[in-house]
């Protein structure tokens, strides 16, 4: 048996290559800027946990990729096309699904309807999408006729993050996935995102309670005043996160 | 009974045609978030386009509906959204109502080009023929009528309960901003509404057209029979069409039943043509009618700058010397007189129209209440100031101060709970009604009223040079009480309410209370403008104090900037010159002007940057706010650099 030779770095590569690559970027509110070059590259099928403090910009930095803010400089790229100036919905379609904070679902929709909406993208029928979802989380089947804006919070973050399920996006961005709910309902969505990642999709969470992103995350960095300030393991992170948070 | 079943068939066949046009509103409106008030003005050139093609130019009928329903509305409808609305995503409440009543008088004073009013306009039937019904005669046209408003009705709601498109079409007003996440183009879908509302515009009006066989159509007419529709969708809230096609159905029946029964007997009584005040009184109670809104505090991203305010001393410095130009225009304008007009008077009619526009200033300006009335006011005020004590007297004036400020009381008490969008529509509806059902009755300005110049004891304002004078003091009083309520505690109230009704109500300040005292202090304005305006002349006559000249005016001061008194001075500038020497081109350079200004919120005197101007697709909308109409719904920001709430 001979040893193998030693491996060519262009062939394999020590990480898989990035799903998103986010260079230098900047982006401002009218005259203030909030993102100040922000470098980030989050491998393929990754789940990769964005921490920060409140008004850090991280949520800023899910607009800027997902097309609904243009930065003012740098660039974002998805697998490995720039973004450029695709809008979000071109984006939307070529595999980008963003859930945003707090306000992932049309609430005077029902919750049939929101999954009509799903199927802009992905191909799917309404049955298809609704058979698909109400196996993952019953809860919702019987509220099909509800208007979504009156269910329950964890009941509205299941049925926004069933786009996620359905449209087999290829990067799939979650601003704050638990804010507000109980952690039984927590650690199931959390479950879901797993289950997502082990599909290969690569998903970047934004989350304020390290723990539970910790938990799932195989890569995580902190953003404090619109910059990445660091990057490492999660439990890296997880002990940094808390001087960060008590200093700020 | 044959003619009570006759009358309760053609109230149907009106309220089916109400219907259609209803519906458009209501489809414009929950799809892209405005009411559009051009909407009857678009059904009113279908109407008029159609009697171009089929009776002048001998199309075939069913020819001429495919080119109005199948090319021109839907080119029309998708133009308007991508060059007029879309830049509007992020501007103020009152920019999209600004934006269709100037697309309105646009309209309207295209048609009075291209058809000229002197003329008759007969239409024949789609489908000629009559069939009989038990014992009333019908014709297959009327039964086409209803037909399709039935038809439509059912096929819009399958469309937006059922379909993608329709469910987007919900959606988009929502949240744009998840539409677009969830792979669907919010401006598409927009698009779409606009689509959709103007071809249900074009056929309301195609087919209440056809039910004026034995008037002809008119413009005015035209427009206003649409607006019958506005009432029935405020009925229907804006969003439920079964509710809204019920609603048209019984407005169509009253209105015949009025029509038919009523008026013979109040027609003694009544020497103007009531029935086209009818539609604005239907509104203004549906209006009325309407269960109070909950505030919402849903945050605007306000990128208003707001004009520096000048301090006390710097107003007063400012109106003397405003005074001391008056003095020498006077000279200078006296001694010129171009194509026989006395420039002088011109500008006495400059200065009282410019405390309308000062009116405007404190009501819209300051405190952000779209009021399309004040013309009416003004009128009233004129006709006041006639009637009483002989004319050319100070108690002329008076009354129309107290009068005017009563009414206008009047008109903001059961309003006043009403958003924006209603309030706006409530004083469209009052200014209409007044004007059908008040100014032209023969027996209220005839032939005209005298008036006659101001007596002073002691001073004679005889001369045009005086008067002239006279007005223009005037004028600087008013823009300095104006600027005094703004810079008092009442006057910050003014701005807090318009920046946050919600953080007003919140802090314990009484909204009702302040809503109605402005509204009666801008009434009162209005009113002592109106007095003074008609002694100007000598004389004035209902075409003064016209409805569209009343939305014209507010359009130019929109246009210049609502926000300060040199707006309302340039826009009375504007307004005079215009009617004087191209009155036809009034409507079309107010348009115009309100179109290229979009959304700048301070109008051309709070210009920095041109590029706003410019309602190019390639002028990204976002540019001025730094984010785009995606931003909506975040709470209250403010980079006004403003005092907010005080006391
Ligand atoms: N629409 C806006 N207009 C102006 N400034 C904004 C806007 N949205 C956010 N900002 C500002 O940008 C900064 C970053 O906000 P962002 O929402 O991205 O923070 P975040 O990290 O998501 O905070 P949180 O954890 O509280 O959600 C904050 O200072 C915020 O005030
Ligand atoms: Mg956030």
């Amino acid at each position: 048996m001979t040893v193998a030779p030693v491996p060519v770095p262009e062939v394999i590569p020590a990480t898989p290559p990035p799903a998103l690559a986010i260079r230098g970027v900047r982006a401002s509110y009218g005259r203030i800027e909030v993102l100040h070059g922000v470098d980030l590259t989050v491998p393929a099928g990754s789940v990769f946990a964005l921490l920060g403090p409140n008004g850090a910009g991280k949520s800023t930095l899910l607009s800027v990729i997902s097309g609904q803010m243009r930065p003012t400089a740098g660039e974002v790229v998805i697998g490995d096309k720039p973004v450029g100036k695709l809008s979000t919905e071109k984006l939307a379609r070529t595999g980008l699904c963003s859930i945003p904070e707090g306000r992932g679902i049309f609430p005077n929709l029902t919750v049939r309807e929101n999954l009509r909406i799903w199927t802009y993208r992905g191909g799917l029928s309404v049955k298809a999408v609704e058979e698909q979802t109400y196996a993952t989380f019953p809860r919702l089947a019987g509220r099909r006729g509800q208007l979504a804006g009156t269910m329950s919070g964890g009941e509205q973050q299941m049925l926004a993050i069933s786009r996620a399920l359905v449209t087999d996006p290829k990067v799939l961005l979650l601003d704050e996935l638990s804010m507000g709910l109980a952690p039984l309902i927590v650690s199931e969505l959390y479950e879901l995102v797993e289950t997502l990642a082990a599909q290969g999709k690569t998903v970047l969470l934004v989350e304020q309670f390290v723990t539970t992103a910790l938990l799932v995350a195989t890569g995580a960095a902190i953003m404090v005043h619109g910059k990445i300030q660091q990057q490492g393991t999660p439990s890296d992170m997880a002990t940094a996160a808390h001087s960060v948070y008590l200093s700020s | 009974m044959t003619s009570f079943l006759q009358y309760t068939i053609f109230g149907i066949i009106l309220g089916a045609g109400f219907a259609i046009a209803a519906t458009g509103l209501v489809v414009t409106y929950t799809t892209a978030g405005v009411f559009n008030f051009a909407h009857g003005a678009v059904g009113m050139i279908a109407a008029f386009s159609y009697w171009e093609l089929v009776a002048n130019h001998h199309v075939p009928a069913v020819l001429a509906l495919v080119i109005i329903l199948l090319v021109g509305a839907p080119i029309a409808g998708a133009l308007v959204e991508r060059v007029l609305m879309r830049r509007l995503h992020g501007a103020t409440a009152e920019r999209p109502i600004m934006v269709t009543l100037g697309l309105l008088v646009i309209l309207t004073g295209v048609a009075t080009i291209v058809w000229s009013p002197k003329s008759q306009y007969q239409l024949n039937p789609i489908v000629s023929g009559s069939f009989r019904l038990v014992s009333i005669n019908l014709q297959y046209q009327q039964v086409l009528t209803i037909g399709i408003a039935v038809a439509l009705v059912i096929g819009l709601r399958f469309l937006f309960s059922s379909t993608r498109t329709g469910v987007g079409l919900r959606a988009v007003v929502d949240d744009p901003a998840l539409l677009a996440m969830s792979g669907a183009s919010p401006d598409a879908m927009s698009q779409y509404g606009w689509i959709l509302g103007f071809v249900m515009a074009a056929l309301a009006g195609v087919l209440l057209a056809l039910t004026q066989e034995q008037t002809g159509i008119s413009i005015v007419a035209m427009t206003l029979l649409v607006v019958n529709g506005y009432a029935a969708a405020i009925v229907g809230r804006l969003k439920n069409i079964s509710v809204t096609f019920i609603a048209a159905i019984v407005i169509g029946l009253l209105e015949d039943y009025i029509i038919y029964y009523a008026l013979p007997h109040l027609s003694q009584s009544l020497n103007s043509d009531i029935t086209l005040a009818l539609p604005m009184v239907f509104l203004f109670i549906a209006l009325v009618m309407l269960p109070s809104v909950r505030l919402r505090a849903v945050g605007r991203l306000s990128t208003v700058r707001v004009p520096r305010m000048p301090s006390g001393k710097e107003s007063v410095l400012g109106g003397a010397a405003f005074l001391v130009l008056a003095v020498i225009a006077s000279v200078v304008l006296s001694s010129v007189v171009v194509r026989g007009t006395n420039l002088l008077n011109l500008g006495g009619e400059v200065m009282a129209l410019g405390i309308v526009g000062l009116s405007l200033v404190l009501l819209t300006g300051y405190s952000g209440q779209v009021s399309l009335c004040q013309f009416s006011f003004m009128g009233i005020g004129a006709f006041l100031m006639g009637k009483v004590a002989g004319g050319g007297s100070l108690l002329g004036l008076l009354a129309a101060a107290l009068v005017c400020a009563v009414l206008g009381a009047l008109v903001a008490l059961p309003t006043l709970r009403l958003r924006a969008l209603y309030f706006a529509l409530a004083t469209f509806a009052f200014a209409d009604a007044v004007d059908q059902g008040f100014f032209q009755d023969s027996r209220v300005f005839g032939g005209g009223i005298n008036v006659g110049r101001i007596i002073l004891p002691g001073l004679s304002f005889g001369g045009d040079r005086s008067e002239f004078l006279l007005l223009s003091v005037f004028f600087v009083l008013v823009a300095l009480l104006v600027l005094t309520i703004r810079r008092s505690l009442f006057g910050r109230r003014l701005v807090a309410m318009s920046d946050s009704p919600a953080a007003y109500a919140t802090v314990g300040l009484n909204l009702a209370a302040t809503k109605v005292a402005v509204f009666a202090i801008a009434a009162a304005m209005a009113g002592v403008a109106g007095g003074l305006y008609a002694t100007v002349n000598g004389t004035v006559g209902s075409a003064d104090f016209g409805f569209f000249s009343g939305i014209i005016f507010v359009l130019f001061v929109t246009v210049w900037s609502i926000r300060t008194v040199s707006g309302a001075f340039l826009a009375a500038v504007t307004y005079v010159v215009l009617t004087t020497f191209w009155s036809t081109g009034l409507g079309l350079v107010a348009g115009a002007g309100i179109i290229l200004i979009g959304r700048a919120a301070s109008g051309i005197l709070g210009i920095d940057r041109l590029s706003t101007l410019l309602p190019l697709p390639w002028v990204r909308r976002g540019s001025a706010a730094g984010g785009s109409g995606t931003l909506a719904g975040i709470g209250t920001t403010s980079i006004g650099g403003e005092a907010r709430v005080a006391g």
